[in-house]
């Protein structure tokens, strides 16, 4: 390879780390030369280094665990309920019509909006916010699967049925299969529903634990290297997650958009 | 009692050879649902389907012979496709009754290939598993269907890898999958909707080549449609014409040239006949 082509392609490489290079570098100016109070943006290199012991030294990593397990909990709730429900809404035209305003109503309330329904009905404890995290993202779940069931195109179906595949069999063999794309794409932003709403819980609804909760300690006792590391950590964890479903989507739905 | 004796020919085996005389036989005899030419497998009676306020078949009648391969040719919009999915039970009719052998299609072991080959495989499965699934509703041992498969495979000599995925495999080799699943089941009727309309011209010889091999060899009932008339008189023993809407059945022209055909049958005289005769009687049925 050319020397002009390695450069090409180191660049590539390089470009997406590029930007967030830019911006810690607009950062650290902007802490450096006090265009912002220090108490409201500590430098990089002060959040970072609270990041880092907060990992090893302090609690963050309980905080972090804490919020992946409410999240994941809820998420597999959601999941275990909305697929099943979204299959059998979508199977049948007649059923998702009498049930897509419905739907779509709750779909459309911001989650945050239910808390206290919640609170009074699963007490202050980790129920509420699992149960509410597991609402949003069931709803969201609920739509995109019945919406691929109900729109998974024809011919494989009737391919099924000329083979001799009885009705059952026919959902289960290709129209499920038909849909996964779009659950995927229901699942993908059905867990970022329910981290949302997760630290949103842990910073209102009386937890000691979770990001949410650290976040907003940290922000009343004016700890801001804390904070951002807070921040941070729940950013990490919510690009990690979409990644993680990247990943999950490349394997089981291998053959989708082709 | 008379009038049905009246309608049997004396002798039985001319009938195969004049079956446009029956199917053209009024709609409104009621005798015609009893009645039908030795050797037939399907018989359709009394056939309607309308369309939005558009009638395109209306007590259509059609006999269609046991291990023969029929091409349907006819106008565009006349409703070839729509004729081999109302029999293959894909689409329902509006009336009237299709039956193999007295077997309703859903009774009957089929086999049928779609012209979008693409969006007939099921793409979440290996090659191998899309040609074994249909051999599930069977009800046979796993030996029997290793064996069904096995022999496929082996009556086909593919050269392909089947242990990847359909979109891994090119257009004519998905569609040489579709072709084996629905061959695996050992179907009493094959349907094939413009098999090969979608393939490069070097692929469809192959595959015209391996489908006209096999179905020698098994003497299944098949009903193909075709847009190019050269195919559908090469694969034929019978090519059935139809009419434009509401369609009926123009003629039906036998192909009798020995197997294997091969690109040089298009050459001899029995071919051009047939093929200069089907042309005429599509020519009349366009401008009519």
């Amino acid at each position: 390879m050319s020397a002009r082509g390695n450069r090409k392609a180191v660049m590539k490489r390089l470009q997406p780390v590029l930007g967030a290079a830019v911006l810690v570098v607009l950062w650290w100016l902007a802490s450096e030369g006090r265009l912002v109070d220090p108490v409201l943006l500590p430098t990089p290199a002060d959040s970072w280094h609270a990041f880092v012991s907060g990992l090893t030294e302090g609690t963050l990593w309980h905080d972090f665990w804490r919020t992946i397990v409410r999240t994941t909990v809820s998420f597999v709730i959601a999941i275990v309920i909305a697929v099943p429900v979204g299959v059998f809404l979508g199977s049948s035209e007649t059923i998702y019509r009498s049930v897509e305003f419905s739907v779509d109503f709750f779909r459309s309330t911001p989650a945050s909006a239910l808390f206290p329904l919640f609170l009074v009905i699963f007490g202050v404890g980790e129920e509420a916010k699992i149960a509410v995290a597991a609402f949003g993202a069931a709803l969201i779940i609920v739509f995109n699967t019945a919406y691929g069931v109900m729109n998974a195109r024809k011919q494989r179906q009737l391919a099924a049925r000329v083979m001799g595949a009885p009705q059952f069999r026919i959902l289960t063999d290709v129209t499920i299969w038909e849909s996964l794309p779009q659950t995927f794409v229901g699942m993908r932003s059905g867990i970022s529903i329910a981290l949302v709403i997760v630290i949103v819980a842990e910073m209102f609804i009386g937890s000691t634990d979770g990001l949410g909760q650290r976040i907003i300690n940290a922000q009343m006792i004016f700890d801001m290297p804390e904070m951002y590391a807070s921040i941070f950590a729940a950013g990490a964890l919510g690009y990690g997650l979409n990644l993680l479903f990247i990943i999950l989507e490349r394997r089981f739905v291998h053959w989708g958009g082709k | 009692m008379n009038k049905v004796l009246a309608r049997v020919p004396i002798d039985p085996s001319t009938m195969a050879d004049t079956p446009a005389a029956q199917s053209a036989s009024p709609a409104s005899d009621p005798d015609r649902l009893r009645w039908f030419p030795k050797g037939t497998h399907i018989t359709i009676r009394g056939l309607t389907k309308t369309f939005d306020d558009v009638v395109l078949y209306k007590d259509f009648d059609l006999d269609i012979p046991k291990g023969k391969v029929v091409s349907v040719f006819g106008p565009n919009g006349c409703g070839k496709s729509t004729l081999i999915n109302m029999i293959s039970g894909i689409l329902d009719h509006d009336s009237g009754q299709i039956l193999f052998d007295g077997k309703t299609a859903r009774e009957t072991r089929i086999g049928y290939v779609f012209q979008n080959y693409r969006e007939a495989v099921f793409p979440w499965s290996r090659a191998i598993d899309n040609i074994r699934y249909p051999l599930q509703f069977l009800g046979l041992s796993k030996a029997e269907r290793d064996d069904r498969v096995e022999e496929l495979l082996t009556s086909f000599d593919v050269k392909i890898d089947l242990n990847r995925y359909p979109y891994e495999l090119s257009g004519g080799q998905q569609q040489l999958v579709s072709i084996m699943r629905a061959l695996v089941v050992d179907p009493e009727v094959l349907f094939l909707d413009e098999p090969f309309s979608a393939l490069d011209y070097e692929m469809t010889l192959f595959l015209r080549d391996r489908l006209q091999k096999v179905l020698t060899d098994r003497d299944v009932t098949t009903l193909l449609v075709s847009h190019d008339l050269d195919e559908a008189v090469m694969l034929a023993d019978e090519i059935l014409l139809l009419t434009k809407k509401p369609t009926q059945v123009a003629e039906r022209l036998q192909f009798n040239a020995p197997r294997p055909r091969t690109p040089e049958t298009t050459l001899t005289d029995e071919f051009i006949a047939v093929k200069t005769r089907s042309l005429e009687v599509f020519q009349r049925e366009v401008r009519r």
